[in-house]
């Protein structure tokens, strides 16, 4: 008789039940749709815009499956890949800029499983096509916009204090500042315990350095890239495509994938696009020269301002909402050096008169010229405040007369996040299309059975009925990898599905190293239950010690890695994980099943 | 398969000739060749495309690029010939491959099947984190056998390990083939697969000189390796037929991570049985090195 507990047998039967129900659903293969959303997040889609679109559609003889719409999107399923590409194509010359079209998967989970919230996992752009961007915060310009401020703060220090320095400027990233005698520099310690953020460095006697401290370097950074990562996020949303990733990379990284989306100059132009303010003032009426004023539209009355700009937003440093002395909202507003300069300079003749600020935007539509499809640029721009100058402003200004809280918190965050906080750079990108995604599954499905087939073979050949069971316990070890990775909706790659063929190959060896135990055992004469046992138990502690270490290589992969390597690190430590339990685990109870029960028996198929 | 009685050990001193010419070998060519490194370190542009027609030369897509003011660039056969790769290594001012690719259009009929751009900073970057993972995976399977075995086995471990990484390496610079970042995981899997191996083969010397103390080294640790052939030799099969599925089915993609797989395989068998071994013996194991210690408790009926 050999043991084996009930609760173990409960516990592998339940196991394997859940697994099998959590991998079920990514045995319904998605369909290719095309889905069509609004551009800008204002818009819905009401009944007869959807039935034109579908009719027009039909019209046309296009092959799709079925159509679902809400009031967001539209979403067109179709049988095979050229169908879909035709689809989109066809939308894309019949349909305005102001939808957005993209290629998209859509799963055919049944509704009993998504009550059970069973999802299939979620495809990588490698393998079902799409966009990948990586910017990169330009942090230099940061820091210099950052000194810039702080030496007109300082100025205005100084002034406060009655201290005048030698000179005062920008040196290698630092702020260099020279007195005019030693006994200044009680004065400079004052005025520094006023502006944080800087370590102080004596140069010599009358020199000074102030460096940024590392842990404001630090924070700028941080907040500028969290900032940015906020307008990235809202911009791609912008764009209605299903399952976008917008994720931090590191310290100043941002990496965006938008699954189905083809264009990446398309992509970029909407990513990247640089939005920006302008202050002007409203002409006043003694300028009426046509050619000096620009008419806008604003609160439903026509606004002439002036051409000029007094600053772009570009010199904004800071802004953020607050209230009056009355509890009126308001938008205090810092500019850098010139910009208040500039401010000061072109509002102290104008108090009384107006000022606007205005939304710029840089757009581009493509348009078909001649058949070739030509892109131009154009700008954008409305005003999205109008305010009476009360005195001459400086770099510390306030925005008041706005309506609400709401508005208030809305202007800040346009002109903190309207330009983005701090400029970002594209230091990666990458386009897959749609059928290499679709020959890359195919690809990873055929090794994937090949490698399965060839091992499954060896191992019955070569071990019978105990192979018969390692059989079983490695394509139970396949459902497992893919019922832990739909749990976790972790992302499959390709590399992940090279790291599932590559676990195919290594969990036989838990197996191998069992059964080769048991022979050995069985050739030191020992009877056949007392050699399964034997062998269980000699080489559990060589598996745990030989699957630790691959454990510990896979988590290491996973941290120094990124992208592809990570999609294999995490296949990897889930098969060596779900691998020990069906190689260990479950093979015993099938060894317990078949040979545990009688009293005794003579011979092992092994 | 019975190879109880193969001595194993009777031919170290060839083994460790051979060793050490294939690791010279392959130090030379990393020194002379250097390695190719792909796109993914370097930072440059890519471009898969598939002409809808084969062709049987590139010598016009080479030409026109030419025509592009495009100097330094590659342009390959990618798996077929309607499948062409474009490659253009970083340094060079930056391209704009969308320009690239409209006025290709206008020569020639072809789908956009892939296109990267990875910048310089970037590639920089992916390098000197995959060499610290490198060192960091190293170090940590050092310490762990230190802490699960001994010192002794550490040694032979990390350098069966070193050994292993440098036949790769050499194998990739030798054949010239591109060493990107799935090579570069290829290898850490290398070193994941043959540490595998090794444990497996110490764990069975261990066992066996704490059950013979008085036996002589060489003569124990023929038994344990003979013991555990079978099992090695399976093992690195198995593994090695779903490499050559990988290998065969992959796409051009995964197969430099097949090859560097497979060759880490091969490599790592050898040298759990040679380099292993033949570090313990020159470091004179004896029964006394591996007294039982408190950390074997968990030798009891685990499943």
């Amino acid at each position: 008789m050999l043991r084996f507990q009930f609760w173990k047998i409960f516990l592998v039967i339940s196991v394997l039940f859940i697994g099998a129900i959590y991998s079920l659903p990514n045995i319904f293969p998605p369909d290719p749709a095309v889905q069509i959303t609004f551009n800008s997040s204002g818009g819905s889609f009401n009944e007869r815009v959807v039935a034109s679109i579908e009719d027009n559609a039909k019209d046309d003889n296009l092959n799709f499956i079925s159509m679902e719409s809400d009031s967001k999107s539209i979403l067109f399923r179709t049988k095979n890949y050229e169908d879909q590409i035709r689809l989109k194509q066809f939308f894309e010359d019949s349909l305005d800029s102001n939808f957005v079209i993209a290629l998209n998967l859509a799963p055919n989970t049944p509704e009993w499983l998504k009550n059970l919230s069973a999802f299939p996992m979620k495809l990588g752009l490698d393998l079902r096509g799409g966009v990948h961007f990586l910017l990169e915060a330009d942090t230099d310009l940061l820091i210099e916009a950052k000194l810039e401020s702080s030496i007109s703060n300082l100025k205005r220090i100084f002034r406060e204090i009655s201290l005048k320095p030698r000179s005062l400027e920008i040196e290698n990233s630092n702020i260099l500042v020279s007195l005019n005698k030693e006994e200044d520099e009680q004065s400079l310690d004052e005025a520094l315990q006023r502006l944080s953020g800087f370590d102080l460095e004596q140069k010599n006697s009358l020199d000074f350095i102030l460096k940024l401290s590392d842990d404001e370097l630090e924070q700028m950074i941080d907040y500028a890239v969290l900032q940015n990562l906020n307008t990235l996020r809202n911009r791609v949303n912008e764009l209605g495509i299903s399952e976008p990733v917008v994720q931090r990379q590191g310290t100043k990284r941002i990496s965006i994938q938008l699954p189905g989306v083809q264009d990446t100059a398309e992509a970029k132009k909407i990513i990247g696009k640089t939005a920006n303010l302008e202050f002007r003032l409203e002409a006043a009426n003694r300028v009426s020269l046509a050619s000096r004023v620009e008419k806008f539209l604003f609160d439903g009355r026509q606004v002439n301002l002036e051409k000029k700009l007094i600053i772009s937003g570009d010199q904004v440093s800071d802004a953020s909402v607050g209230y009056d002395e009355n509890g009126f909202p308001q938008v205090n507003i810092s500019l850098d050096s010139e910009g208040g300069a500039k401010m000061h300079r072109s509002t102290r003749n104008n108090v009384g008169n107006k000022m606007a600020v205005l939304f710029v935007e840089r757009k581009s539509k493509t348009e078909l010229i001649n058949g070739v499809p030509e892109v131009t640029n154009f700008f954008d721009k409305r005003i999205i405040s109008l305010a009476t100058i009360q005195s001459a402003l400086a770099s510390q200004f306030r925005i008041t007369g706005l309506d609400s809280p709401e508005e208030a918190s809305e202007l800040a965050l346009l002109l903190r996040a309207g330009a983005l906080a701090a400029p970002m750079d594209f230091v990666e990108e990458g386009t897959i299309g749609p059928s290499l995604g679709a020959d890359n599954i195919k690809l990873g499905i055929q090794s994937l059975l090949l490698g399965l087939g060839l091992v499954l073979l060896f191992m019955i050949f070569y071990y019978k009925v105990f192979g018969l069971i390692a059989n079983l316990a490695v394509v139970l070890n396949i459902v497992l990898i893919i019922a832990v990775m739909s749990i976790l909706s972790a992302t499959l790659t390709l590399p992940g599905i090279a790291g599932i063929v590559l676990t195919i190959g290594m969990a036989v060896d838990a197996n191998v190293l069992i059964f080769s135990r048991i022979r050995e055992e069985l050739k030191n004469n020992l009877k056949p239950h007392d050699a399964i046992s034997a062998g269980y138990d000699r080489a559990f502690i060589t598996i745990v010690d030989a699957n630790l270490t691959t454990l510990i290589v896979a988590v290491i992969l996973y941290a120094v890695g990124t992208g592809p390597i990570q999609g294999f690190a995490i296949t990897l430590s889930i098969g060596i994980l779900t691998s020990m339990f069906t190689a260990i685990l479950f093979t015993r109870m099938m060894v317990y099943f078949i040979y545990g029960r009688k009293k005794e028996i003579e011979k092992l198929w092994i | 398969m019975d190879l109880t009685n193969t001595s194993f050990m009777k031919i170290r001193r060839q083994t460790t000739v051979l060793s050490s010419i294939l690791i010279i070998a392959s130090i030379s060519s990393l020194f002379i060749n250097k390695l190719n490194f792909g796109l993914d370190f370097t930072g440059g542009s890519l471009i898969e495309i598939r002409l809808d027609e084969e062709i049987n030369s590139l010598e016009e897509i080479r030409s026109f690029l030419q025509s592009m003011e495009l100097n330094d660039f590659q342009v390959n056969y990618f798996g077929s010939n309607k499948d062409i790769s474009i490659k253009v290594p970083g340094g060079e001012a930056s391209i704009d491959e969308d320009a690239l690719i409209v006025n290709l259009k206008k020569s020639f009929n072809f789908e956009v099947r892939r296109q990267e751009f990875v910048g310089p900073q970037v590639g920089s970057e992916l390098r000197d984190q995959g060499g610290l993972g490198l060192l960091a995976a190293l170090a940590v399977m050092m310490v762990y056998i230190m802490f699960r075995f001994q010192y002794k086995f550490a040694l032979g471990a990390l350098l069966a390990l070193v050994h292993d990484v440098v036949i790769v390496l050499g194998f990739f610079s030798i054949f010239s083939l591109d060493f990107d970042l799935s090579v570069l995981a290829a290898i850490l899997a290398v070193i994941g697969y043959s540490l595998n191996d090794t444990i497996v083969v110490s764990d069975r010397v261990r066992e066996n000189f704490r059950k013979k103390r008085r036996s002589e080294a060489e003569i124990t640790i023929n038994r344990s390796l003979s013991q555990m052939i079978g099992r090695t030799l399976i093992t690195s099969l198995t593994t090695l037929l779903v490499l050559l599925a990988l290998f065969i089915f992959g796409g051009e993609t995964i197969s430099n991570f097949s090859i560097a797989l497979m060759v880490g395989v091969i490599s790592g068998t050898y040298s759990s049985i040679y380099i292993v071994c033949n570090t313990l013996l020159s470091l004179n194991i004896t029964s006394e090195d591996l007294m039982v210690k408190k950390t074997e408790v968990l030798d009891d009926g685990m499943p």
